[in-house]
Protein backbone atom coordinates (compact mmCIF):
# COMPACT_ATOMS: atom_id res chain seq x y z
CA UNK A 1 0.00 0.00 0.00
CA UNK A 2 1.29 3.43 -1.08
CA UNK A 3 1.94 6.07 1.73
CA UNK A 4 -0.20 8.48 -0.43
CA UNK A 5 -3.38 6.02 0.20
CA UNK A 6 -2.64 5.67 4.23
CA UNK A 7 -2.23 9.53 4.55
CA UNK A 8 -5.41 10.06 2.33
CA UNK A 9 -7.37 7.39 4.89
CA UNK A 10 -5.66 9.04 8.00
CA UNK A 11 -6.52 12.46 7.05
CA UNK A 12 -10.29 11.80 6.44
CA UNK A 13 -9.96 12.34 2.48
CA UNK A 14 -11.53 9.26 1.06
CA UNK A 15 -13.99 8.75 3.99
CA UNK A 16 -14.68 12.87 2.70
CA UNK A 17 -15.36 11.27 -0.86
CA UNK A 18 -17.74 8.24 -0.12
CA UNK A 19 -19.55 10.82 1.75
CA UNK A 20 -19.61 13.43 -1.22
CA UNK A 21 -20.87 10.97 -3.68
CA UNK A 22 -23.42 9.66 -2.11
CA UNK A 23 -24.36 13.45 -1.16
CA UNK A 24 -23.73 14.44 -4.74
CA UNK A 25 -25.92 11.02 -6.21
CA UNK A 26 -28.39 11.24 -3.84
CA UNK A 27 -28.81 15.25 -3.83
CA UNK A 28 -29.18 15.29 -7.50
CA UNK A 29 -31.32 12.08 -7.96
CA UNK A 30 -33.99 14.12 -5.79
CA UNK A 31 -33.92 16.98 -8.18
CA UNK A 32 -33.58 15.11 -10.98
CA UNK A 33 -36.83 13.34 -9.67
CA UNK A 34 -38.53 16.97 -8.73
CA UNK A 35 -38.48 17.77 -12.83
CA UNK A 36 -38.11 14.59 -14.58
CA UNK A 37 -41.13 12.88 -12.73
CA UNK A 38 -43.85 15.73 -13.70
CA UNK A 39 -42.10 15.44 -17.11
CA UNK A 40 -42.35 11.76 -17.23
CA UNK A 41 -46.46 12.15 -16.17
CA UNK A 42 -47.04 14.73 -19.02
CA UNK A 43 -45.11 12.69 -21.39
CA UNK A 44 -47.80 9.71 -20.91
CA UNK A 45 -51.04 11.32 -20.13
CA UNK A 46 -50.12 13.74 -23.87
CA UNK A 47 -49.17 10.66 -25.87
CA UNK A 48 -51.67 9.89 -28.55
CA UNK A 49 -52.70 6.83 -26.57
CA UNK A 50 -52.54 8.86 -23.48
CA UNK A 51 -55.43 9.56 -21.03
CA UNK A 52 -55.52 13.28 -22.48
CA UNK A 53 -53.64 13.45 -25.73
CA UNK A 54 -52.10 16.16 -26.66
CA UNK A 55 -49.77 15.81 -29.66
CA UNK A 56 -48.04 19.04 -30.14
CA UNK A 57 -47.47 18.81 -27.00
CA UNK A 58 -46.16 15.76 -26.57
CA UNK A 59 -43.99 16.53 -29.88
CA UNK A 60 -42.28 19.81 -27.73
CA UNK A 61 -41.31 17.92 -24.51
CA UNK A 62 -40.27 15.07 -26.20
CA UNK A 63 -37.54 16.93 -28.57
CA UNK A 64 -36.46 19.21 -25.22
CA UNK A 65 -36.11 15.63 -23.56
CA UNK A 66 -33.97 13.88 -26.82
CA UNK A 67 -31.97 17.08 -27.06
CA UNK A 68 -30.72 17.18 -23.57
CA UNK A 69 -30.48 13.15 -23.56
CA UNK A 70 -28.40 13.29 -26.79
CA UNK A 71 -25.23 15.35 -25.45
CA UNK A 72 -22.77 13.24 -23.67
CA UNK A 73 -22.55 14.28 -20.51
CA UNK A 74 -19.03 14.93 -20.58
CA UNK A 75 -19.78 18.17 -22.77
CA UNK A 76 -23.36 18.83 -21.16
CA UNK A 77 -21.21 18.94 -18.17
CA UNK A 78 -18.75 21.77 -19.09
CA UNK A 79 -21.55 23.59 -21.09
CA UNK A 80 -24.03 23.74 -18.33
CA UNK A 81 -21.36 25.40 -15.87
CA UNK A 82 -22.62 28.94 -16.96
CA UNK A 83 -25.89 27.76 -15.75
CA UNK A 84 -24.45 26.43 -12.53
CA UNK A 85 -22.49 29.53 -11.68
CA UNK A 86 -25.83 31.53 -12.36
CA UNK A 87 -27.86 29.34 -9.57
CA UNK A 88 -24.97 28.48 -7.12
CA UNK A 89 -23.05 31.77 -7.69
CA UNK A 90 -19.72 29.37 -8.40
CA UNK A 91 -18.47 26.42 -10.99
CA UNK A 92 -16.85 24.86 -8.60
CA UNK A 93 -18.02 22.26 -5.90
CA UNK A 94 -20.16 20.21 -5.19
CA UNK A 95 -23.83 21.76 -5.40
CA UNK A 96 -22.14 23.52 -8.90
CA UNK A 97 -21.92 19.29 -9.85
CA UNK A 98 -25.10 18.67 -8.94
CA UNK A 99 -27.00 21.29 -11.23
CA UNK A 100 -25.26 20.11 -13.98
CA UNK A 101 -26.47 16.40 -12.41
CA UNK A 102 -29.32 17.95 -12.47
CA UNK A 103 -29.66 19.33 -16.38
CA UNK A 104 -28.34 15.82 -17.22
CA UNK A 105 -30.35 13.63 -15.19
CA UNK A 106 -33.73 14.42 -15.29
CA UNK A 107 -34.26 13.71 -19.10
CA UNK A 108 -33.35 10.91 -18.02
CA UNK A 109 -35.39 10.38 -15.31
CA UNK A 110 -38.62 11.58 -17.75
CA UNK A 111 -38.11 8.81 -19.97
CA UNK A 112 -37.63 6.02 -17.44
CA UNK A 113 -40.73 7.63 -15.82
CA UNK A 114 -42.47 7.08 -18.99
CA UNK A 115 -41.71 3.60 -19.55
CA UNK A 116 -43.24 2.64 -15.99
CA UNK A 117 -46.05 4.74 -16.63
CA UNK A 118 -46.66 2.80 -19.75
CA UNK A 119 -46.72 -0.27 -18.12
CA UNK A 120 -50.01 0.23 -16.47
CA UNK A 121 -52.51 -1.47 -18.61
CA UNK A 122 -55.01 0.98 -20.47
CA UNK A 123 -57.98 -1.28 -19.01
CA UNK A 124 -57.58 -0.12 -15.74
CA UNK A 125 -57.49 3.28 -17.00
CA UNK A 126 -60.39 2.97 -18.85
CA UNK A 127 -62.11 1.17 -16.23
CA UNK A 128 -61.25 4.55 -14.18
CA UNK A 129 -62.46 6.87 -16.71
CA UNK A 130 -65.80 4.56 -17.04
CA UNK A 131 -66.41 5.24 -12.91
CA UNK A 132 -66.27 9.04 -13.81
CA UNK A 133 -62.63 9.53 -12.71
CA UNK A 134 -61.23 13.10 -13.70
CA UNK A 135 -57.67 12.99 -15.52
CA UNK A 136 -56.67 14.52 -12.78
CA UNK A 137 -57.40 11.74 -10.58
CA UNK A 138 -56.29 9.23 -12.67
CA UNK A 139 -52.95 10.61 -12.36
CA UNK A 140 -52.89 10.57 -8.87
CA UNK A 141 -54.90 7.56 -8.06
CA UNK A 142 -54.30 4.42 -10.91
CA UNK A 143 -51.19 5.86 -12.99
CA UNK A 144 -48.59 6.61 -10.08
CA UNK A 145 -49.78 3.81 -7.66
CA UNK A 146 -50.12 1.35 -10.30
CA UNK A 147 -46.97 2.03 -11.81
CA UNK A 148 -45.09 2.40 -8.12
CA UNK A 149 -43.13 -0.61 -8.01
CA UNK A 150 -41.98 0.36 -11.33
CA UNK A 151 -40.95 3.33 -10.82
CA UNK A 152 -38.77 2.40 -7.69
CA UNK A 153 -36.75 -0.06 -10.12
CA UNK A 154 -36.65 2.95 -12.77
CA UNK A 155 -34.86 4.91 -9.82
CA UNK A 156 -32.50 2.45 -8.61
CA UNK A 157 -31.10 2.46 -12.07
CA UNK A 158 -31.60 6.57 -12.50
CA UNK A 159 -29.46 6.63 -9.24
CA UNK A 160 -26.54 4.20 -10.25
CA UNK A 161 -26.10 5.98 -13.38
CA UNK A 162 -25.97 9.53 -11.55
CA UNK A 163 -23.27 8.34 -9.34
CA UNK A 164 -21.31 7.60 -12.88
CA UNK A 165 -22.26 10.78 -13.81
CA UNK A 166 -20.88 12.39 -10.31
CA UNK A 167 -17.76 10.40 -10.82
CA UNK A 168 -17.33 11.98 -14.22
CA UNK A 169 -17.86 15.61 -12.23
CA UNK A 170 -15.27 15.20 -9.91
CA UNK A 171 -12.98 15.85 -12.63
CA UNK A 172 -13.31 19.23 -13.42
CA UNK A 173 -14.16 20.43 -9.71
CA UNK A 174 -16.69 18.35 -8.05
CA UNK A 175 -15.71 16.01 -5.40
CA UNK A 176 -16.28 12.82 -4.68
CA UNK A 177 -14.19 9.26 -5.35
CA UNK A 178 -14.06 10.11 -9.09
CA UNK A 179 -11.86 13.15 -7.81
CA UNK A 180 -9.36 11.01 -5.50
CA UNK A 181 -9.10 8.33 -8.14
CA UNK A 182 -8.34 11.09 -10.80
CA UNK A 183 -5.91 13.83 -9.01
CA UNK A 184 -4.50 11.23 -6.53
CA UNK A 185 -4.54 8.14 -8.22
CA UNK A 186 -4.42 8.76 -12.07
CA UNK A 187 -2.20 11.75 -11.92
CA UNK A 188 0.55 10.53 -9.52
CA UNK A 189 0.57 7.31 -10.95
CA UNK A 190 -1.01 5.67 -7.18
CA UNK A 191 -2.69 2.39 -9.05
CA UNK A 192 -3.70 1.11 -5.62
CA UNK A 193 -6.03 4.52 -5.21
CA UNK A 194 -8.11 4.45 -7.87
CA UNK A 195 -8.71 0.65 -7.42
CA UNK A 196 -9.77 1.64 -3.85
CA UNK A 197 -12.01 4.25 -5.45
CA UNK A 198 -13.32 1.61 -7.63
CA UNK A 199 -14.06 -1.13 -5.21
CA UNK A 200 -15.81 1.60 -2.96
CA UNK A 201 -18.05 2.65 -5.65
CA UNK A 202 -19.05 -1.31 -6.38
CA UNK A 203 -20.31 -1.06 -2.83
CA UNK A 204 -22.13 1.90 -2.96
CA UNK A 205 -23.99 0.36 -6.28
CA UNK A 206 -24.58 -2.80 -4.40
CA UNK A 207 -26.02 -1.26 -1.28
CA UNK A 208 -28.16 1.05 -3.56
CA UNK A 209 -29.28 -1.75 -6.24
CA UNK A 210 -30.37 -4.37 -3.22
CA UNK A 211 -32.08 -1.69 -1.10
CA UNK A 212 -33.91 -0.23 -4.06
CA UNK A 213 -35.13 -4.25 -5.13
CA UNK A 214 -36.07 -4.97 -1.68
CA UNK A 215 -38.18 -2.17 -1.49
CA UNK A 216 -39.56 -2.14 -4.74
CA UNK A 217 -40.72 -5.84 -4.39
CA UNK A 218 -41.85 -5.12 -0.71
CA UNK A 219 -44.45 -2.67 -2.47
CA UNK A 220 -45.45 -4.55 -5.46
CA UNK A 221 -48.84 -6.48 -4.32
CA UNK A 222 -48.73 -8.54 -7.69
CA UNK A 223 -46.42 -10.31 -6.54
CA UNK A 224 -47.35 -13.08 -3.79
CA UNK B 1 -83.63 3.92 -20.42
CA UNK B 2 -81.16 4.00 -23.12
CA UNK B 3 -81.79 5.18 -26.36
CA UNK B 4 -79.39 5.12 -29.36
CA UNK B 5 -80.35 7.20 -32.16
CA UNK B 6 -79.09 7.01 -35.72
CA UNK B 7 -75.61 6.32 -33.91
CA UNK B 8 -72.24 6.56 -36.23
CA UNK B 9 -68.74 6.20 -35.83
CA UNK B 10 -65.96 6.57 -38.30
CA UNK B 11 -62.46 6.27 -37.23
CA UNK B 12 -59.57 7.95 -39.54
CA UNK B 13 -57.03 6.06 -40.35
CA UNK B 14 -54.37 6.36 -43.27
CA UNK B 15 -56.47 4.51 -45.95
CA UNK B 16 -59.30 7.14 -45.23
CA UNK B 17 -62.08 6.11 -42.80
CA UNK B 18 -63.16 3.14 -41.22
CA UNK B 19 -66.71 3.09 -40.26
CA UNK B 20 -67.23 1.22 -36.94
CA UNK B 21 -70.92 1.79 -36.53
CA UNK B 22 -73.40 2.92 -38.78
CA UNK B 23 -76.81 4.26 -38.03
CA UNK B 24 -77.54 2.16 -35.32
CA UNK B 25 -80.94 2.81 -33.34
CA UNK B 26 -82.06 0.77 -30.28
CA UNK B 27 -83.81 1.36 -27.03
CA UNK B 28 -82.67 -0.16 -23.83
CA UNK B 29 -85.63 -0.49 -21.31
CA UNK B 30 -85.16 0.28 -17.92
CA UNK B 31 -85.31 -3.50 -15.76
CA UNK B 32 -84.25 -5.86 -18.44
CA UNK B 33 -80.76 -7.77 -20.03
CA UNK B 34 -80.00 -6.26 -23.01
CA UNK B 35 -77.91 -8.65 -25.17
CA UNK B 36 -75.46 -7.40 -28.20
CA UNK B 37 -73.91 -9.68 -30.31
CA UNK B 38 -71.69 -10.36 -32.75
CA UNK B 39 -68.57 -11.39 -34.56
CA UNK B 40 -65.35 -10.09 -33.20
CA UNK B 41 -65.14 -6.59 -35.48
CA UNK B 42 -69.04 -6.10 -35.82
CA UNK B 43 -68.85 -2.85 -33.66
CA UNK B 44 -70.25 -4.29 -30.79
CA UNK B 45 -67.03 -2.74 -28.29
CA UNK B 46 -67.71 0.50 -30.05
CA UNK B 47 -71.34 0.59 -29.96
CA UNK B 48 -71.05 -0.25 -25.68
CA UNK B 49 -68.41 2.62 -25.48
CA UNK B 50 -70.31 4.94 -27.19
CA UNK B 51 -72.72 4.56 -24.53
CA UNK B 52 -71.19 5.73 -21.71
CA UNK B 53 -69.41 8.23 -24.26
CA UNK B 54 -65.60 6.80 -23.58
CA UNK B 55 -66.04 6.85 -27.41
CA UNK B 56 -67.58 9.76 -28.80
CA UNK B 57 -69.74 8.92 -31.52
CA UNK B 58 -69.25 10.09 -34.97
CA UNK B 59 -72.50 11.27 -35.30
CA UNK B 60 -75.97 10.28 -33.56
CA UNK B 61 -77.53 10.23 -30.27
CA UNK B 62 -77.52 8.64 -27.05
CA UNK B 63 -80.00 9.77 -24.60
CA UNK B 64 -80.05 8.23 -21.38
CA UNK B 65 -82.69 9.05 -18.96
CA UNK B 66 -83.45 12.11 -21.16
CA UNK B 67 -80.19 13.49 -20.70
CA UNK B 68 -78.33 13.47 -23.97
CA UNK B 69 -74.30 12.25 -23.22
CA UNK B 70 -73.34 14.52 -26.93
CA UNK B 71 -74.48 17.86 -24.50
CA UNK B 72 -72.95 16.97 -20.87
CA UNK B 73 -70.17 19.43 -20.25
CA UNK B 74 -66.91 17.43 -19.05
CA UNK B 75 -67.64 17.62 -15.63
CA UNK B 76 -71.54 16.71 -15.93
CA UNK B 77 -70.67 13.87 -18.02
CA UNK B 78 -68.10 12.54 -15.24
CA UNK B 79 -71.07 12.54 -13.10
CA UNK B 80 -73.30 10.88 -15.60
CA UNK B 81 -70.90 8.38 -15.86
CA UNK B 82 -70.72 7.23 -12.30
CA UNK B 83 -74.46 5.61 -12.58
CA UNK B 84 -73.25 3.44 -15.48
CA UNK B 85 -70.60 1.16 -14.53
CA UNK B 86 -68.73 -1.38 -16.42
CA UNK B 87 -67.09 -4.46 -16.08
CA UNK B 88 -64.73 -5.91 -19.14
CA UNK B 89 -63.09 -9.01 -20.48
CA UNK B 90 -59.78 -8.32 -18.73
CA UNK B 91 -61.23 -7.18 -15.09
CA UNK B 92 -59.15 -4.58 -15.18
CA UNK B 93 -58.74 -3.99 -11.29
CA UNK B 94 -56.59 -1.69 -9.95
CA UNK B 95 -53.59 -4.51 -8.68
CA UNK B 96 -51.40 -2.19 -6.06
CA UNK B 97 -55.50 -1.82 -4.31
CA UNK B 98 -56.62 -4.77 -1.98
CA UNK B 99 -60.23 -6.32 -2.86
CA UNK B 100 -62.22 -3.59 -0.54
CA UNK B 101 -60.42 -0.68 -2.04
CA UNK B 102 -60.89 -1.24 -5.15
CA UNK B 103 -64.41 -1.60 -4.37
CA UNK B 104 -64.19 1.79 -2.80
CA UNK B 105 -62.62 3.48 -5.79
CA UNK B 106 -65.90 4.88 -7.27
CA UNK B 107 -67.13 6.07 -4.07
CA UNK B 108 -64.00 7.83 -3.75
CA UNK B 109 -64.90 9.78 -7.23
CA UNK B 110 -68.25 10.24 -5.83
CA UNK B 111 -66.75 11.77 -2.83
CA UNK B 112 -68.82 9.25 -0.28
CA UNK B 113 -67.27 9.22 3.23
CA UNK B 114 -64.56 7.13 3.96
CA UNK B 115 -66.90 4.93 6.63
CA UNK B 116 -70.04 5.16 4.35
CA UNK B 117 -68.21 4.04 1.62
CA UNK B 118 -66.25 0.77 3.09
CA UNK B 119 -69.99 0.22 4.52
CA UNK B 120 -70.91 0.05 1.33
CA UNK B 121 -68.10 -2.13 0.04
CA UNK B 122 -68.43 -4.45 2.35
CA UNK B 123 -72.49 -5.10 1.42
CA UNK B 124 -71.32 -5.74 -2.39
CA UNK B 125 -68.66 -7.92 -1.45
CA UNK B 126 -71.83 -9.99 0.72
CA UNK B 127 -73.94 -9.64 -2.25
CA UNK B 128 -70.91 -11.07 -4.79
CA UNK B 129 -70.03 -13.86 -2.34
CA UNK B 130 -66.28 -12.49 -1.54
CA UNK B 131 -66.78 -11.49 2.24
CA UNK B 132 -63.91 -13.25 2.92
CA UNK B 133 -61.59 -11.83 0.97
CA UNK B 134 -61.94 -7.76 1.16
CA UNK B 135 -57.88 -7.31 2.05
CA UNK B 136 -56.42 -9.67 -0.51
CA UNK B 137 -55.08 -8.16 -3.87
CA UNK B 138 -56.42 -9.22 -6.99
CA UNK B 139 -53.34 -11.21 -7.78
CA UNK B 140 -54.34 -13.30 -5.57
CA UNK B 141 -58.07 -14.25 -6.77
CA UNK B 142 -58.85 -16.54 -9.97
CA UNK B 143 -60.45 -15.33 -12.81
CA UNK B 144 -64.30 -15.53 -11.31
CA UNK B 145 -63.22 -13.75 -8.29
CA UNK B 146 -61.47 -11.11 -10.31
CA UNK B 147 -64.86 -10.58 -12.48
CA UNK B 148 -67.31 -11.04 -8.91
CA UNK B 149 -64.86 -7.85 -7.20
CA UNK B 150 -65.44 -5.81 -10.87
CA UNK B 151 -68.93 -6.31 -11.08
CA UNK B 152 -69.01 -5.28 -6.71
CA UNK B 153 -66.86 -2.11 -8.05
CA UNK B 154 -68.87 -1.77 -10.72
CA UNK B 155 -71.98 -1.21 -8.62
CA UNK B 156 -70.51 0.65 -5.82
CA UNK B 157 -71.63 4.03 -6.99
CA UNK B 158 -75.97 3.24 -6.90
CA UNK B 159 -75.66 2.25 -10.65
CA UNK B 160 -78.49 2.19 -12.35
CA UNK B 161 -76.57 0.41 -15.51
CA UNK B 162 -74.18 -2.10 -15.83
CA UNK B 163 -72.15 -2.49 -19.20
CA UNK B 164 -70.45 -6.00 -19.57
CA UNK B 165 -67.77 -6.11 -22.27
CA UNK B 166 -67.00 -9.87 -23.24
CA UNK B 167 -67.37 -10.18 -19.11
CA UNK B 168 -66.97 -14.01 -19.27
CA UNK B 169 -65.34 -14.56 -22.34
CA UNK B 170 -62.45 -15.16 -20.31
CA UNK B 171 -63.58 -17.34 -17.67
CA UNK B 172 -63.87 -21.82 -18.00
CA UNK B 173 -67.85 -22.44 -18.69
CA UNK B 174 -68.27 -23.61 -14.79
CA UNK B 175 -67.16 -19.74 -13.91
CA UNK B 176 -68.88 -18.33 -16.83
CA UNK B 177 -72.39 -19.73 -15.72
CA UNK B 178 -71.81 -18.64 -11.73
CA UNK B 179 -70.77 -14.90 -13.02
CA UNK B 180 -73.96 -15.29 -15.30
CA UNK B 181 -76.26 -16.29 -12.67
CA UNK B 182 -74.78 -13.32 -10.61
CA UNK B 183 -75.80 -10.91 -13.16
CA UNK B 184 -79.23 -12.12 -13.32
CA UNK B 185 -79.54 -11.90 -9.37
CA UNK B 186 -78.01 -8.08 -9.53
CA UNK B 187 -80.80 -7.33 -12.31
CA UNK B 188 -83.32 -8.81 -10.24
CA UNK B 189 -82.30 -7.76 -6.90
CA UNK B 190 -80.93 -4.17 -7.48
CA UNK B 191 -83.22 -3.52 -10.46
CA UNK B 192 -80.00 -2.71 -12.32
CA UNK B 193 -80.52 -2.87 -16.27
CA UNK B 194 -77.82 -4.91 -17.84
CA UNK B 195 -76.22 -4.62 -21.14
CA UNK B 196 -74.22 -7.80 -22.04
CA UNK B 197 -71.71 -7.36 -25.26
CA UNK B 198 -70.94 -10.93 -26.32
CA UNK B 199 -69.74 -13.40 -29.35
CA UNK B 200 -71.07 -16.45 -27.64
CA UNK B 201 -74.89 -17.22 -28.45
CA UNK B 202 -74.92 -19.04 -25.06
CA UNK B 203 -74.61 -16.30 -22.82
CA UNK B 204 -77.22 -13.88 -24.76
CA UNK B 205 -78.97 -17.02 -24.16
CA UNK B 206 -78.55 -17.92 -20.65
CA UNK B 207 -79.36 -14.59 -19.22
CA UNK B 208 -80.79 -11.67 -21.77
CA UNK B 209 -84.40 -10.51 -22.29
CA UNK B 210 -83.90 -9.28 -25.47
CA UNK B 211 -80.97 -9.10 -28.19
CA UNK B 212 -79.68 -7.14 -31.05
CA UNK B 213 -77.59 -8.90 -33.47
CA UNK B 214 -74.39 -6.51 -35.32
CA UNK B 215 -73.16 -7.01 -38.51
CA UNK B 216 -70.83 -5.06 -40.01
CA UNK B 217 -71.76 -1.69 -37.74
CA UNK B 218 -75.44 -2.09 -38.28
CA UNK B 219 -78.46 -4.23 -36.54
CA UNK B 220 -79.02 -6.71 -38.34
CA UNK B 221 -81.64 -7.96 -36.16
CA UNK B 222 -83.11 -7.14 -32.93
CA UNK B 223 -86.23 -9.29 -30.83
CA UNK B 224 -86.70 -11.25 -27.62
CA UNK B 225 -84.14 -13.66 -27.35
CA UNK B 226 -86.94 -16.64 -27.11
CA UNK B 227 -87.91 -15.33 -30.65
CA UNK B 228 -84.80 -14.73 -32.45
CA UNK B 229 -83.99 -18.28 -31.27
CA UNK B 230 -87.03 -19.70 -32.76
CA UNK B 231 -87.09 -17.84 -36.05
CA UNK B 232 -83.53 -15.82 -36.69
CA UNK B 233 -84.50 -13.55 -39.93
CA UNK B 234 -80.85 -12.77 -40.72
CA UNK B 235 -78.05 -14.33 -41.93
CA UNK B 236 -75.75 -13.27 -39.53
CA UNK B 237 -77.98 -14.93 -36.52
CA UNK B 238 -78.36 -18.13 -37.85
CA UNK B 239 -74.90 -18.43 -38.38
CA UNK B 240 -74.50 -17.11 -34.77
CA UNK B 241 -77.07 -19.44 -33.45
CA UNK B 242 -75.73 -23.02 -35.55
CA UNK B 243 -71.63 -21.93 -34.30
CA UNK B 244 -73.20 -22.03 -30.87
CA UNK B 245 -73.80 -25.86 -31.55
CA UNK B 246 -70.75 -27.04 -33.53
CA UNK B 247 -72.30 -28.84 -35.43
CA UNK B 248 -70.09 -31.79 -36.25
CA UNK B 249 -68.91 -31.66 -39.79
CA UNK B 250 -69.68 -35.14 -41.71
CA UNK B 251 -73.65 -34.81 -41.72
CA UNK B 252 -74.50 -36.70 -44.96
CA UNK B 253 -77.52 -36.06 -47.08
CA UNK B 254 -81.22 -36.55 -44.94
CA UNK B 255 -83.12 -33.79 -44.15
CA UNK B 256 -81.82 -31.96 -40.77
CA UNK B 257 -83.85 -29.73 -38.80
CA UNK B 258 -83.63 -28.33 -35.58
CA UNK B 259 -85.57 -28.62 -32.48
CA UNK B 260 -85.49 -25.52 -30.45
CA UNK B 261 -86.38 -25.49 -26.83
CA UNK B 262 -86.70 -21.45 -25.31
CA UNK B 263 -88.30 -22.14 -22.17
CA UNK B 264 -90.88 -24.81 -22.37
CA UNK B 265 -90.33 -27.25 -19.08
CA UNK B 266 -87.52 -29.30 -19.02
CA UNK B 267 -89.32 -32.48 -17.69
CA UNK B 268 -90.95 -33.59 -20.56
CA UNK B 269 -89.04 -36.21 -22.88
CA UNK B 270 -89.29 -34.64 -26.21
CA UNK B 271 -86.78 -36.37 -27.92
CA UNK B 272 -88.11 -39.99 -26.38
CA UNK B 273 -91.40 -39.23 -27.41
CA UNK B 274 -90.96 -38.25 -30.76
CA UNK B 275 -89.32 -41.39 -31.29
CA UNK B 276 -92.05 -43.35 -29.45
CA UNK B 277 -94.53 -42.22 -31.75
CA UNK B 278 -92.94 -41.86 -34.68
CA UNK B 279 -91.41 -45.01 -34.62
CA UNK B 280 -88.64 -43.17 -36.20
CA UNK B 281 -84.79 -43.90 -35.54
CA UNK B 282 -83.74 -40.31 -35.43
CA UNK B 283 -79.83 -39.13 -35.57
CA UNK B 284 -79.06 -36.68 -32.84
CA UNK B 285 -76.29 -35.18 -34.40
CA UNK B 286 -75.57 -32.23 -32.16
CA UNK B 287 -77.18 -31.26 -28.89
CA UNK B 288 -76.89 -28.68 -26.78
CA UNK B 289 -79.28 -27.45 -24.12
CA UNK B 290 -79.45 -26.15 -20.64
CA UNK B 291 -81.98 -26.11 -17.94
CA UNK B 292 -82.61 -22.35 -16.24
CA UNK B 293 -85.02 -22.35 -13.89
CA UNK B 294 -87.00 -25.26 -15.19
CA UNK B 295 -87.07 -24.18 -18.45
CA UNK B 296 -85.32 -25.44 -21.40
CA UNK B 297 -83.22 -23.37 -23.53
CA UNK B 298 -81.32 -24.46 -26.35
CA UNK B 299 -81.32 -26.69 -29.57
CA UNK B 300 -80.96 -29.81 -30.72
CA UNK B 301 -79.76 -31.04 -34.23
CA UNK B 302 -81.47 -34.15 -35.56
CA UNK B 303 -81.24 -35.67 -38.84
CA UNK B 304 -84.15 -37.22 -40.27
CA UNK B 305 -84.48 -41.28 -41.76
CA UNK B 306 -84.01 -40.98 -45.50
CA UNK B 307 -87.29 -42.33 -45.69
CA UNK B 308 -89.64 -39.35 -46.64
CA UNK B 309 -92.95 -40.79 -44.87
CA UNK B 310 -91.05 -41.26 -41.70
CA UNK B 311 -89.49 -38.17 -41.88
CA UNK B 312 -93.08 -36.65 -42.54
CA UNK B 313 -94.15 -37.84 -39.85
CA UNK B 314 -91.77 -36.68 -37.35
CA UNK B 315 -92.31 -33.30 -38.85
CA UNK B 316 -96.37 -33.72 -38.24
CA UNK B 317 -95.37 -34.73 -34.62
CA UNK B 318 -93.16 -31.78 -34.28
CA UNK B 319 -96.33 -29.17 -35.36
CA UNK B 320 -99.18 -31.14 -33.95
CA UNK B 321 -97.26 -31.05 -30.61
CA UNK B 322 -96.29 -27.03 -30.88
CA UNK B 323 -92.27 -27.99 -30.44
CA UNK B 324 -90.93 -25.04 -32.75
CA UNK B 325 -88.11 -26.34 -35.10
CA UNK B 326 -86.77 -25.06 -38.11
CA UNK B 327 -85.09 -27.31 -41.53
CA UNK B 328 -81.83 -26.16 -41.89
CA UNK B 329 -79.30 -27.29 -44.32
CA UNK B 330 -76.65 -30.00 -43.48
CA UNK B 331 -73.92 -27.94 -42.29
Amino acid sequence: MSELLIKLWDSGTIQKGIWETVYMTFVSAFFSYLIGLPLGILLNVTAKDGIHPMPWLYRIVSIFVNIFRSIPFVILMVAMLPVAKLITGTSLGNNAMIVTLVIAAAPYVARMAESSFKEVGGGVIEAAKSMGASDMRIICQVLIPEAKPSLIVGSVISLVTILGYSAMAGTIGGGGLGMIAVSFGYQRFNDDIIWICVLLTIIIVQIIQETGMLIARKTDKRIR
Amino acid sequence: MIQIENLSKTYKTSAGGFTALSDVNLTVNDGEIFGIIGLSGAGKSTLVRCINFLEVPTSGKVVIDGDEMGTLSKKELLIKRRSIGMIFQGFNLLEQRTVLKNICFPLEIAKVPKEQAVKRARELLELVGLADKESSYPSQLSGGQKQRVAIARALAAETKYLLCDEATSALDPDTTRSILDLLKKVNKELGVTIIVITHEMKVIESICDRAAVLDGGNVAELAPVSELFANPKSDIARKLILSAVNTAEEIKGGRVIRIIFDGETSYKPVIANLILSCQAPLNILKADTQDVGGKAFGQIIIGLPDDEVLAERVTKYLDDNGIKFSETEAV
